[in-house]
């Protein structure tokens, strides 16, 4: 194992044995507590970027973990220039929701509780949950990826139930964590159809089999289902909104770069399984532009602001799912690093915001741009990012996407065209809705006057503001690495050997059409805004309101067609269960004893007919022994 | 007699001197922890087993047997009836014998801190040893009538203990409702006794040997005598394991059964089931298990289904436990109904992971239970907020539970799924689909638990609990004396050093076993591989 591979395999150690130690510190060591977070966040950080100094080619180290009859499981790393690129941005993120989470945790002005009673295991479930995204970004075997995959919905559980203030976090955990499990049966089907076809779970052994296409096929959807549960993606994506109950810090860890990211990541790294199938291809491409166009829809009409980033970050990871869908790896993860920067940006200033407020319900905010200056230029670029303002990041990444798309259309990668004319218009639609509820966002909160005349909002603290300033650099700037031919060939060497989108970053006539669908959007929610500044720019969806703010329904649907009949058949089985299998059993068992009692009551007989009784079967065995007697 | 000999006779006999003990000591206390001192030999002469296992190999000849024992004890027992006392281990069983030997430890310990109401500690602490005589004697057993006897030693004791100490408070309906448990225990696993003596019969009479180790790979024996001799043993070892829908006197017992009678049930006793069917029923009658494993595969399933479904409509905390031992067993004995090596081995690994896990999630319902005198899920909420320790290490054994990659129960369901997988064919990739989906509602009854018993404001039963150590049994139910508390009439929160040291090494296995497989898996490779030669 040379030294890269040390470094890789480190990466999630790291922040491993911060969490295992944080989990056994005492509930009173806070300072303690703080310091193995923000060690093992910016120990990863340290490793991620030497990481990504030293890789020159791909690396791979391996060695076997377990054999299973014929099957193989090895414990080994897989890194590559998309993988040191990934692992820096968790890395990152991890350490500013860290350093964050000290001063958001502290008691506020608004808590009537101590909220900040169990930081240790808080900032050590941030740590495990920082070295599983870390284990999924290098991990070289199937198995070791789902043991990721799987640590991290657990912390996502633990984290979105952190807060005992509200009463509907239980259920938002629960529901995170049951929704993606569920994606998960299918991740795991796929991963044993693989490793059961290769004989290895090894992924460098699972791609260089050749399976054959039906098996390729079943695999690639049933791993789909996964993609779909931790990505958020429809129609698993129902989990997402509700996980706002848990900390803002935490909202920022898992929409940002480490959960929704690890269903995209995933597809990267088996691009070439997926690249061979256009029918999964095709069935991603559909589920990207519905979830595309559901999340940006949803996003118009949300009051509570958190919910706004959470069904954009639905529709972001849309636009990934959808380069993924036309054959472009880069295009994917080139957008998933601008995504990390500024939706951690938006969600850390948005926590400030709500930290200075005290709700994060929109139509209490309004007018803090003066308050909140910092906070306020902080979530121009964080909004510009995200609805795709030139040169700010999102907008060179949202391009990349589109120009993948166009590509396909036009014949040119393993997807079909009709793929990509569907990737490329819901893609164009959503620029226009994005800038139109990015807009809304702004102009609600930050300008007109304040709607809470009680609040006395003011920049946070350093502790807070930092994080912030320091994640506004590469949401506004990383958009422009993309022209490093450093930056681009790290991410492109993925995507070796494989067809479609050379270049990372576009320059040219089709940069006008998304532009003039920003500005439309855009302009359409500010003329709303002017007309009346104290009322929601979301009047003008008229009776298409409610249904996007109840994101059309979905969850109703779910809780009717899986969760009630899900229940339903438990009691059902219950009573099976205990009043026929059991029944049956203690039914012999009575059933036994009556005879027995009844056997009992017979031989309790009065003399006569016990004479009686005698007689008869000393007549029958004589007769018996006569008639045995006469026959032999 | 070989080292490996000795500690052959030293893991039987140390346990069933140290019970003599217990009995003849007359003092409590001195007689619990002699049997702890027992129990803790007896452990050290299990672990001693695994050492100086290399060389056994080459003792062979040119077509090796099926079961290759690290260590065996031969000796004619009854010449007249061509009894013989023989023993041994190898890979298959080694596991289960340390697990046999651990979680009677932990038990011991446990009872020297506290005995559940009903009877003496001393009579509890022999009965447990006793006990665990009777399973190291069925996992240690290379002789048909030998295993048959072990099995048997196990049942009345255990409804002794059930029926002793078990339920909860004294008045005639908790009485009737434990008495009943035991009963039912007891009766449905003679039940299944018959059948493992008549199959036993059955194929001792076609061979004319009880020698497992010549048995194995069903030579000599008829295709329909194969037949006849699964059916019979498998029977038999599915009211054990349980297999649903023989499952029914789980549950009962599981619950009326004391904290340690619960953890040796489910940790252990269980096991002699999917042991059994694994060393008697498959190796001795291998065209039958061919024959019989669509059924075997189905039946798993629907256990894994059922069992998770009737916990997702459970109310009480122990009976939830209970019945999530179906649905852990179906994997189990899924894993063994597809005959492949993956399937056995994660059958194997899945055994001891259940050991592990259960065995924790029952002292920690114990432990509740004890602390807020209900097991109702209605009337249990926000242990978190008053226990965070207690709730954290329920959380944690709620997770391994269901089958966290990384805690020791992953390897063993997800690999049953890859071995029905592995078997191919829409049959077996039906029943894969279906134990997968069982992996979903797994969680969703384990995370349904967490959620009724640690989140939320605190219930009643759990605001009465003090912050501190649970107090010695004088303590308990005298109002607290220290100042700054209400005169409150009730258990502390926190852990007591006893309990931390019956659940340490619980928790420890659960993250290494996960972390490291091979600890179980590096042993049984070849026994396993072994046994599917004769499969073939």
């Amino acid at each position: 194992m040379n030294t890269t591979a040390l470094l890789g395999a480190l990466l999630p150690v790291v922040p491993l044995a911060a969490a295992l130690v944080g989990l056994l510190l005492p509930f009173a060591r806070r300072r303690v507590a703080i310091g193995l977070g923000v060690a093992g966040a910016a120990g990863a950080l340290a490793l991620a970027v030497a990481l990504l100094v030293t890789l020159v080619d791909p690396v791979e180290a391996s060695t076997t973990w377990i054999r299973f009859g014929g099957l193989t499981v090895t414990l080994g790393v897989r890194l590559d220039g998309a993988a040191a690129l990934v692992a820096v941005a968790v890395a990152a993120v991890a350490l500013a929701v860290q350093v964050y989470s000290t001063g958001y945790l502290e008691r506020g002005p608004h808590d009537d509780v101590d909220v900040d009673r169990r930081y240790p295991p808080y900032a050590a479930q941030i740590s495990l949950f920082t070295a599983a995204m870390l284990l999924v970004v290098v991990s070289g075997d199937l198995i070791l990826l789902l043991v990721g995959w799987e640590v991290m919905g657990i912390c996502s559980y633990l984290l979105i139930a952190h807060d005992r203030r509200l009463s509907e976090a239980p259920a938002a955990a629960v529901k995170a964590f049951l929704v993606t499990r569920v994606g998960d049966v299918g991740f795991l089907l796929g991963i044993a159809l693989l490793g059961v076809s290769a004989g290895s779970f090894r992924i460098a052994d699972v791609l260089a089999h050749d399976h054959s296409i039906a098996t390729r096929t079943a695999a690639g959807l049933l791993l789909l289902a996964g993609v779909a549960g931790k990505s958020a993606q429809f129609p698993l994506h129902t989990w997402l909104p509700d996980a706002m109950a848990g900390p803002t810090p935490i909202s920022a860890l898992i929409h940002a770069a480490t959960m929704v990211a690890a269903g995209v990541y995933a597809v990267t790294r088996l691009w070439p399984l997926f690249a061979a199938t256009p029918t999964v291809l095709a069935v991603l491409g559909v589920m990207a532009s519905v979830s595309l166009l559901l999340g940006a829809l949803a996003a118009t009409a949300q009051d509570d602001i958190k919910r706004v980033l959470a069904w954009s970050t639905v529709s972001q990871i849309g636009y990934m799912t959808g380069a993924l869908a036309v054959g472009s790896p880069p295009a994917a993860l080139f957008h998933l690093l601008t995504h990390a920067a500024f939706k951690a940006l938006l969600f850390l200033a948005v926590g400030a915001v709500i930290h200075a407020v005290g709700t994060a319900s929109m139509s209490r905010m309004g007018g803090l741009r003066h308050s909140m200056p910092v906070t306020f230029w902080c979530m121009v670029i964080g909004l510009g990012a995200l609805a795709g303002v030139p040169p700010l990041s999102g907008f060179w990444s949202k391009e990349g996407v589109l120009a993948a798309a166009e590509d396909a259309l036009l014949g040119g990668g393993p997807a079909p065209a009709w793929v990509g004319w569907l990737v490329f218009l819901t893609g164009l639609v959503g620029v226009a809705i994005t800038a139109w509820y990015a807009t809304r966002l702004l102009l609600r909160t930050f300008l007109g006057a304040a709607r809470d005349p009680l609040a006395t909002p003011h920049d946070p603290p350093g502790v807070l503001r930092w994080p912030v300033l320091l994640l506004a650099v590469p949401a506004a700037l990383l958009g422009l690495a993309g022209f490093s031919p450093w930056f681009a060939g790290r991410l492109l060497s993925t995507a070796a050997g494989e067809l479609g989108a050379p270049r990372l970053v576009h320059v040219g006539p089709l940069m006008v059409l998304p532009l003039a669908l920003l500005l439309l959007g855009a302009a359409l929610a500010w003329a709303g805004w002017r007309r009346d500044t104290a009322a929601d720019p979301a009047a003008a969806l008229g009776p298409l309101r409610p249904v996007f703010a109840r994101a059309f329904r979905l969850d109703d649907v779910q809780h009717a067609l899986v969760v009630r009949p899900t229940t339903a058949l438990g009691r059902a089985t219950r009573a099976v269960d205990e009043r026929v299998v059991d029944g049956a059993v203690t039914g012999t068992g009575r059933g036994a004893r009556a005879l027995g009692g009844g056997l009992g009551a017979l031989h309790r007989a009065a003399l006569p007919r016990a004479a009686a009784a005698l007689l008869a079967g000393v007549l029958l065995i004589g007769l018996a022994t006569a008639l045995i007697g006469a026959t032999s | 007699m070989s080292f490996g000999q000795f500690l052959l006779v030293a893991v039987l006999a140390v346990p069933a001197l140290g019970a003599l003990a217990v009995a003849a000591t007359p003092r409590d206390r001195a007689a619990r922890v002699i049997g702890t001192v027992a129990a803790a030999l007896t452990l050290v002469a299990a672990l001693a087993l695994v050492a100086d296992r290399a060389g056994a190999w080459t003792a062979y000849g040119p077509t090796p047997p099926a079961v290759r024992p690290w260590h065996s004890l031969d000796l004619p027992w009854v010449p007249g009836l061509d009894l013989r006392f023989h023993l041994g281990v190898d890979g298959i069983s080694w596991p289960l014998v340390v697990l046999t030997a651990l979680l009677t430890l932990l038990c011991c310990g446990y009872s020297l801190w506290r005995v559940p109401a009903g009877g003496s500690g001393r009579a509890l602490v022999a009965l447990l040893l006793v006990v665990e005589v009777g399973i190291l004697g069925t996992f240690l057993a290379l002789d048909l009538v030998l295993f048959f006897l072990f099995f048997e030693v196990v049942l009345l004791p255990m409804y002794a203990i059930i029926v002793g100490w078990g339920g909860e408070g004294s008045d005639a309906a908790a009485v009737d409702a434990r008495r009943r448990a035991g009963r039912k225990f007891a009766l449905y696993t003679l039940f299944g006794s018959v059948l493992l003596l008549v199959g036993v019969y059955v194929v001792v009479a076609a061979a004319g040997t009880a020698d497992i180790v010549a048995l194995t790979g069903g030579a000599g024996l008829s295709r329909g005598t194969q037949l006849a001799a699964f059916v019979l043993l498998a029977l038999a070892f599915a009211v054990k394991s349980p297999l649903w829908p023989l499952h029914s006197w789980l549950p009962d017992a599981h619950t009326q059964a004391p904290t340690v009678g619960s953890v040796l049930l489910a940790g252990v006793l269980l096991k002699m089931g999917t042991y059994g069917l694994i060393r008697v029923a498959v190796g001795v009658a291998p065209a039958g298990a061919r024959w019989a494993a669509p059924v075997l595969g189905v039946l798993a399933v629907a256990a894994i289904l059922v069992g998770s479904l009737v916990c997702l409509a459970q109310t009480e905390l122990k009976r939830l436990i209970a019945y999530s031992s179906v649905g852990h067993m179906g994997f189990v004995l899924l894993g063994i109904a597809t005959l492949t090596a993956t399937g056995i081995q994660a059958a194997l690994i899945g055994n001891v992971a259940h050991g592990i896990i259960t065995g924790l999630l029952f002292f920690l319902a114990g432990a509740i239970k004890d602390r807020t005198r209900t097991g109702a899920l209605g009337e249990l909420s926000g242990l978190r907020d008053v226990a965070p320790r207690l709730s954290g290490l329920l959380a944690f054994a709620a997770i391994a539970s269901l089958a966290l990659p990384g805690l020791a129960g992953f390897w063993g369901e997800a690999f049953a799924v890859v071995a029905a997988i592995e078997s191919g064919g829409p049959f077996w990739t039906t029943l894969a689909v279906l134990a997968a989906f069982g992996g979903a509602l797994t969680a969703a009854y384990l995370l349904r638990l967490l959620r009724r018993v640690t989140h939320g404001r605190p219930s009643p039963a759990v605001a009465a609990l003090r912050p501190g150590l649970p107090g010695d049994p004088a303590v308990v139910g005298q109002p607290s004396e220290s100042a700054g508390h209400p005169a409150v009439v009730g258990q502390r929160s926190g852990l007591a050093g006893a309990e931390l040291a019956a659940w340490a090494p619980l928790v420890l296995l659960a993250l290494a076993v996960g972390l490291a497989p091979a600890l179980v898996l590096g042993v049984a490779e070849a026994p396993v591989n072994a046994l599917m030669e004769v499969l073939r």
